[in-house]
Parts: C-alpha cells; structure tokens; sequence
C-alpha cells in the first residue's frame, strides 16, 4: 500500500497547524506491514494536540510494534478545514506515521476518554471508507474497536463498534491480534466476519454486541442476553496485576508541535480507593497497583536523557498517594544526571499542608499555579461524595500555599451532586473568598479561581442510579455563584456550560438506542462536541426528540434498584449490592475509608480477581489524610483564626 | 559564552512553525548536556534568540540562532554541531557555529535581507521571466494583505532587491533577495503580486544577508560542517 503523503501535502499549506498532520515526534515508528502481521490503526477521536499525549494510546502502540505478528500506527480526527478538503479531495483518513489509509488496517481501535467524542468516532470511521454502522461491514472492512473509560458502558456505540475491550489492554491486545492474525491468514473469506467476531467474543475482557440481544418493555430496558451459549452473560474488565511487568511507553512521544501535557509522563500507580461516589475512574481502575520506586526512578532518569523534557509529570489519579512519594520526588529533584532544571508535576486529590510541602519541593524552579479539587463547598456535601477534605486539612493547605510563596491558587468543584442545596452552592462562593482572604493575611496580592462543573452520573459509579440536574437548574447554581463571587476580592469563577454537561449526560447512561442519535446528531455536522466553538445541543436535543426519545427519562430521572440498566452485562469487578449501599451511604452523609489502608469493606474487586492492592506502604502517608485515619467530628469546623468573610455574603 | 549555529529546516518537518522550531531546540540542548544559560525570575527560559521567523511551510538552509551558554570556553564547536543535529529530529540540521564576539549584535537587528528560491509548478520558464522582468522594470508593485482583520496596502517594489527564473515548460524556479526592514517581505507575496493566480511549489530560504560599510556578509562565516546533515534532509521527504 503506497503512502498516501503526495496527497495530503499539498492541502497542508491551506490549513492550520498542519504539523497535526507529519507525525516524525521523536519515538514515532515506522513499521513495515506484512500479510502475516495484523495491523491496528489506533485512533484518538479528538484534535492531534489533545489525542497525542494519551498514555493509554501510546502504550499499546509499543506493545504491538515489539509482538512479532502485529504492527500499530496512529491517527486522531483531523480538524475541521482539513476534514472539508480531504472530503473535496476525496483522500481517505491516514495514519500520521506512514500515512497509509485508514481502511488498509485490519483493526481501527478507538481510544474513547470521553463522551463528547462519540460523533468524532463516527466521522472518523466514515472518512476511513468504512460503513458506520457494523451490520453493513463485510470481509473487505477492518475490524472497529474500542477501548477505554466509556466503554463501561459500551451500548450507545453498540452499533458501530465491533467490539470493545474492557479494562486495561496491555495483555487483551495480544490475545486479540492472534484471534485477528488467524483470519486475516485465511484470507477473510466470505462469511468469515461474523466468524472472527464470535471468536473474538471468547476473548477475556472483550464485548461484541452484535453477539447481544437487547429486549425492552416499553421505555424500559428488560435486558442485554447473549445470542450464543459460547459467548459471556457478562463481560468482565482486564486487569494487569503488577505494573513492574508493564514499564511501557518505554519510548514516550515527543511531538513536534504543541500539545497538551506536553511534557515527560510516568505512571506511578493505576487505581485509587479513595472512594469518591463521583469519580468513575476511581471505581472502574480498582484495585490500587503501585509501580516500583526503583522502576519510576529508572523511567524518569531515562525519560528526562531521552526526550530533553525539563518537565515531569508522575502520574495516577493521585499521585500524593504513591508510597514514599516524598523519596521519589526528591530523588528526582536533585538527581545530578538529569540534564538542567527539572520542574515535576503531580496530579494529586490530597489537600491538606503535606501536599503543599511536597508542592513546595517540586515546584522550587517554575513556581506556576497550585490547584486543589475540594468538591463540595460544605462538609456536609463532601460526606455525600465522599471527598473527605475537613475545612481545617483545606485552610491549612491554602495557608501553607501562600505563606511558601504561591500568590494563585486553583480550586475545582462540582455542582449538581445528589442532594445538593442552595445552601452547598453557596459554601463553595464562601470557601473560595476565605481563602483568597487567607491569602491576603499573608500579605500582597492573592487570586483564588474556582473552577465549577456540572455533575454527570457516571455508569458503575453509586451515583448512576442519580438523577442529572436539568440545565436550568446547573444555570440557576451558577447564577447564584456568579452573584456571590462578584465583589469577592481576589476570586474569580469559572463554569463548565451546562448545556455540555446535557449533551454528556445522554451519552454517558444512554443504552443502544442512543445510537440512532448519535448518528443523527453526526450526519448532521455536530463533530468535536467538546470544543465549544463546535458545541451544539440543539442537535442533541432535536434529534432525541426525532428518534422519540426523552431527555428526562434518560438523564434527569433517579432510577431505581429493580430496573436493568444499559450496562449490567459489563462488569468492573464492583458488587451491584455494594454499589446501591454506597448509594444509599451517601443518601444519609455516611463515609468510608480508603481500603488500601484499612480493612476491606468488600466492593468485589479484589476477590473477584484474586488480586490485591499492590502498595509498598500499608499505613497511611503521614498526618492521615482524607478521613482515613483522621477524626471526621471535626470536618466541618471552620479554623478560629479565620474572621467571618463578608465578601462571600450577598448583600 | 555565545554562539551563533546555522542549521537547515526541510521535508516534512517544515510544517512546523516557528516556535515549534524553538522547543525542539531547547529539548535538543539539554539532551545534549550544552550547559544553557537560563533567564533569573519565576519562569526561568534559556537565553536563545532565534532570527527572522520562517514562515510554516517553508524550507530553508539558512537559518540562525544565538544562544548564550554557562561556561566560558572550551566547546569543541564541531562536535557539539554534530551532537545538536542528531539531537534534534529529521529535517531540522545544524550545519555551523562560531563563538559570538561579546559585542555583535542581534541577527534580529542586524540582517537586512534573505535570498529565497520558489517553485513555481506547472507555469513555463518564458511566462515567469516576463513577470519577472516587468515587476524589476515598474516603480511600485501594491499588494493587499489581511492584518489583524485589517486590509493593509504595501508596495513591495522597494523590498524586491534582485529576482531572475530559471526552469522549462513544465515549470520555474523564481530566486528573489528581499528585503527585512522595515518588515520581512515574503516570497510568496511577490509571487502573488506577480500574478495571483499562481500557486507557489516549495520555497527555500538559501541565505541571510548583513549589509555593513557597503558589504554584505552572511551571519556565519563558518565552512558547512555535518554534510551528512544535508544528506538527510534530502531524505526527508
């Protein structure tokens, strides 16, 4: 197959960023296909400059270019103007790496991080030459996938993805390409599609759902039951048990051109048991595998010599939390090998006057921004979400903050949690001028910026049993956010548009019939519905309507224990019954603690997979932290040295 | 100490921009170990100034850069150039560097114009050589152009400097020296003011000038080191 790059360089000069388009990052391969060798096309369905930094992408990406009967190449969604032209040109969607056309891979695995992209998918798939919906492929079309976060609940892609792979890909890739090798030597004979798909659905961790019947009464779903006696009632995550064995991406891509995260990123651990009912990631990763100290101390040297990064970020969704994190981000500080200044950042949950020690530390050459995500404005909501930052923890972050020298402080929130009151709302306006006010004490200028997003109930969450506020209700909170934050010296608020949280809301507890919506909303230009500029929820709304479908019964309507929900045939390893307690926990404001340092309250996963925590440390880091190990009577009391804010009271 | 490398910029790597450029420089640097002297403050950067911007697209085996490093003395020049252009990716190739004296100036300040040579694809050598010859012989070329959502009228007459074509009937080559001040004057607006139905091929930018005392002198007056660079530019594609 010849490169498709004499076609496609004559349109770059007639687009913006066109270094989205040449691929050469330092780490990109250029792998040589062969007929005995599947090849995957891994897609980013979003802008080059968001889909680059993807980990998960990258590392699969190196674990197919090493196997000796796979090959891998990348692409993401080109950007509108180039998308209009290689339509006018009638050039197909290529891979950035050779530039070979899309429909020339066996598989096309889509990377699905969020739900906006849906329609990206579709688009992506239609400019390859391939027929969206998976009932009118044959033999001579590559095999859809997809991977990642949403696919846990895989049905609103259900018609247009051939399978999807739940949990982590690192082995399942392997497993798959044999499967895929197998057909594609037999030479893809007539019929052979549905074949390889049946196969494919005997793989662990691997949901085909053309393989499923969905049954309704009514609105109501009854439920999704397989066709065939060989293929999983249930389809159980993959789950990599010791990440020492995964040291991947060993040859992390440095692009050309500028990207999000652009910097050197090591993962430190996967999973977290903080146990916040919002936080979908934090439920599906479970349980919490640390990565050797020795092994991220290796990857980072080597990383930083390789890439001439002078930034590094340890990643996890709390990295605070790794076992001796203190060692580690010294070690890497004052490591002498590393070429130069070396600024470290670490996405953290912590708040509380450690993190802001560690903070201090890693951020003594660029000293940029510190950011906490409290949540909830009121103690009484953070027990709700089980985010347990105590009002005490929280100012003695924010004064250790501004005492060592910060001046802007970040702080994220969420708006829409179940059982939120007026009076939640206003905590947040409240708790944003305390701090600002705390940082003026300690004298000079100080910026408090509260970041405020509405909430989506997520699948295998507590909370997808939630009813999603309605828009107006998102607007009427951020109204009176707007009101109290006005002449609050020093804060400044910012809001995600709850019309996005709508449209995420359809997609994310949506079952196959959300499907036809998505297709409609595509067919009719709605690409890259998480840009703004390209946001439209009037397509979304219009077309739930055309295909006779109800927002409120989808989104804003509380569902109940008895009721099959879209998702009940995958599973994440969490007991339904341990889900719904934590439900009805929050309902009544009761907590748990993080089980990685205390005993097992049995969510499912860890005996379900005969697997543990993998931690090095099994005490909690010093100080306790977030309601483990701390005394929680105390979480809502305000600090005596703080006066009452009048700039938080509206007047 | 100070230094002024050349380097080159070609094949697909030309579709970056400007300040793609600088970044790989930077990362290019420290993966080389060259101790970079960095600005005092919170957000401290290398001190590397880079020259007149090329335009994304465009390639060129003439650009420069300044760049002032911790120690005092002692680089094998040579060497490090060799070190730097395997550091940095396919197509962007340092190819010469001298130490700065401690009073030069800015290659910002002190380059007057540049020699470009431009592609035009599909268009026969004796149609190009009329325009040529008609814009060197009229007083004003007036073009339009867009500037911050603004139409701006410029006569390029006073930048265009020198231009002559060479080629055949399927297609020419226009080499033109333009001038830098009062502002960068590109190839591709003169082309444009030739005749804006034609579409320019690749543009390259062969060489820097610094007029001084009635002279002119390139920014570098170093022998091209690393032919292999070239070499592998050629390759790029």
């Amino acid at each position: 197959m010849t490169s498709l790059w004499p076609r496609i360089e004559p349109l770059l000069a007639k687009v913006q960023k066109p270094a989205r388009y040449i691929g050469c990052e330092d780490g990109a391969q250029m792998p040589v296909h062969h007929p005995g060798k599947v090849s995957w096309l891994l897609l980013y369905p979003d802008a080059y400059e968001v889909g680059l930094p993807n980990q998960g992408l990258q590392i699969l990406y190196e674990i197919l270019n090493e196997r000796g009967d796979s090959v891998a190449e990348r692409a993401y969604s080109p950007w509108v103007d180039l998308e209009a032209l290689l339509r006018r040109e009638r050039v197909p969607l290529f891979s950035v790496d050779t530039h070979r056309a899309a429909g020339d891979f066996d598989v096309l695995a889509f990377n699905l991080s969020a739900e906006l992209v849906y329609t990206n998918v579709l688009n992506c798939i239609d400019l390859a030459g391939v027929p969206v919906r998976a009932a009118h492929r044959d033999e001579s079309h590559p095999l859809i996938a997809a991977g990642g976060h949403c696919t846990y609940n895989p049905e609103p892609l259900a018609d247009f993805v051939d399978f999807f792979v739940i949990g982590d890909g690192e082995e399942a890739v392997g497993e798959i390409s044999r499967v895929v090798r197998a057909w594609k030597v037999s030479g893809r004979t007539p019929g052979s599609r549905q074949a390889v798909l049946r196969e494919l659905a005997g793989v662990a961790g691997v949901y085909v759902p053309s393989m499923y019947d969905v049954a309704y009464d009514g609105e109501r779903l009854v439920a999704v039951t397989p066709r065939y006696a060989d293929v999983p009632e249930v389809v159980h995550k993959r789950t990599v048990a010791d990440l020492a064995e995964w040291p991947y991406p060993k040859s992390q891509l440095v692009p050309l051109t500028e990207v999000v995260h652009d910097r050197l990123n090591v993962e430190v651990f996967r999973g977290c048991t903080r146990g916040c009912r919002f936080c979908q990631a934090g439920m599906i990763t479970r349980p919490v595998r640390e990565r050797p100290a020795s092994q991220v101390r290796t990857m980072v040297s080597e990383g930083l010599k390789r890439t001439g990064y002078d930034e590094v970020s340890l990643t996890s969704l709390s990295s605070a939390d790794f076992s001796g994190i203190e060692g580690v981000v010294g070690d890497v500080i004052g490591d002498p090998a590393n070429c130069g200044q070396v600024s470290l950042s670490l996405p953290s949950l912590r708040v509380d006057a450690f993190t802001v020690g560690l903070a201090a530390q890693i951020q003594q050459v660029r000293r940029t921004g510190l950011t906490f995500a409290p949540e909830g404005g009121t103690w009484r909501i953070r027990k709700v979400i089980n985010k347990l930052i105590r009002e005490e923890d929280l100012y003695g972050a924010i004064d250790a903050a501004f005492s060592q020298g910060w001046r802007r402080v970040k702080l994220y929130f969420l708006i829409g949690v179940p059982t939120e009151t007026d009076e939640d709302v206003a905590g947040i306006a409240e708790l944003a001028a305390r701090c600002a006010e705390l940082g003026r004490s300690h004298g000079g200028k100080a910026s408090v910026t509260a970041s405020v997003g509405g909430f989506v109930p997520k699948p295998q969450t507590p909370f997808q049993w939630a009813r999603q506020d309605a828009v107006r209700e998102l607007q009427h909170k951020v109204g009176l956010l707007r009101d109290a934050t006005r002449r609050a010296r020093g804060v400044q608020l910012r809001w995600h548009d709850p019309k996005a949280t709508l449209a995420e809301g359809i997609a994310s507890r949506g079952d196959r019939r959300i499907g036809r919506v998505i297709e409609a909303v595509w067919r009719r230009g709605g690409v890259f519905q998480e840009w703004s500029e390209h946001f439209d929820l009037t397509l979304w709304e219009e077309e739930m309507g055309a295909a006779g479908l109800s927002i409120d019964w989808y989104v804003h309507r509380e569902r109940s224990l008895d009721e099959a929900l879209p998702w009940d045939h995958i599973s994440a390893g969490l007991h339904k019954d341990f889900l719904w307690q934590d439900w009805q926990d929050a309902l009544r404001e009761a907590t748990v603690e993080d089980c990685r340092w205390t005993p097992c309250y049995d969510c499912g996963v860890c005996t379900g997979y005969g697997i543990e925590h993998l931690v090095a440390s099994t005490t909690p880091p010093a100080g306790g932290s977030q309601g483990t190990g701390q005394d929680l009577g105390t979480g809502g009391v305000v600090p005596v040295t703080l006066g009452p804010s009048k700039a938080a009271v509206p007047a | 100490m100070r230094l002024r490398l050349r380097f080159a910029k070609a094949g697909k790597v030309r579709w970056t921009s400007h300040r793609d450029v600088a970044r790989m420089w930077e990362r290019a640097f420290r993966r080389t170990r060259v101790p970079l002297a960095y600005t005092a403050g919170f957000t401290p950067r290398p001190k590397i100034s880079f020259g007149l911007a090329l335009p994304t697209g465009h390639e060129s085996v003439a650009e420069y850069l300044d760049v002032e490093l911790t120690i005092a003395g002692g680089l094998d020049i040579e060497a490090t150039v060799g070190q730097l252009s395997d550091a940095l990716p396919v197509g962007v190739e340092a190819t010469g560097g001298v130490v700065l004296d401690p009073g030069a100036g800015s290659l910002q300040e002190e380059v007057t114009s540049c020699t470009w040579t431009m592609q035009v694809p599909g268009v026969a050598l004796t149609g190009v050589q009329e325009l040529v010859a008609a814009a060197l012989a009229t007083d004003s070329l007036v073009v339009t152009r867009t500037r911050k959502g603004r139409e701006v009228t410029d006569d390029l007459r006073q930048a265009l400097v020198s231009a002559t074509a060479v080629g055949s009937a399927e297609g020419s080559v226009v080499t033109c020296e333009l001038l830098t001040q009062p502002r960068g004057v590109r190839p591709t607006e003169l082309l444009a003011a030739l005749d804006p139905a034609l579409e320019p091929g690749r543009v390259c930018r062969t060489h820097q000038w610094i007029e001084r005392g009635g002279a002119r002198y390139e920014p570098l007056d170093a022998p091209l080191l690393a032919p292999q660079a070239l070499a592998r530019i050629a390759g790029a594609g």
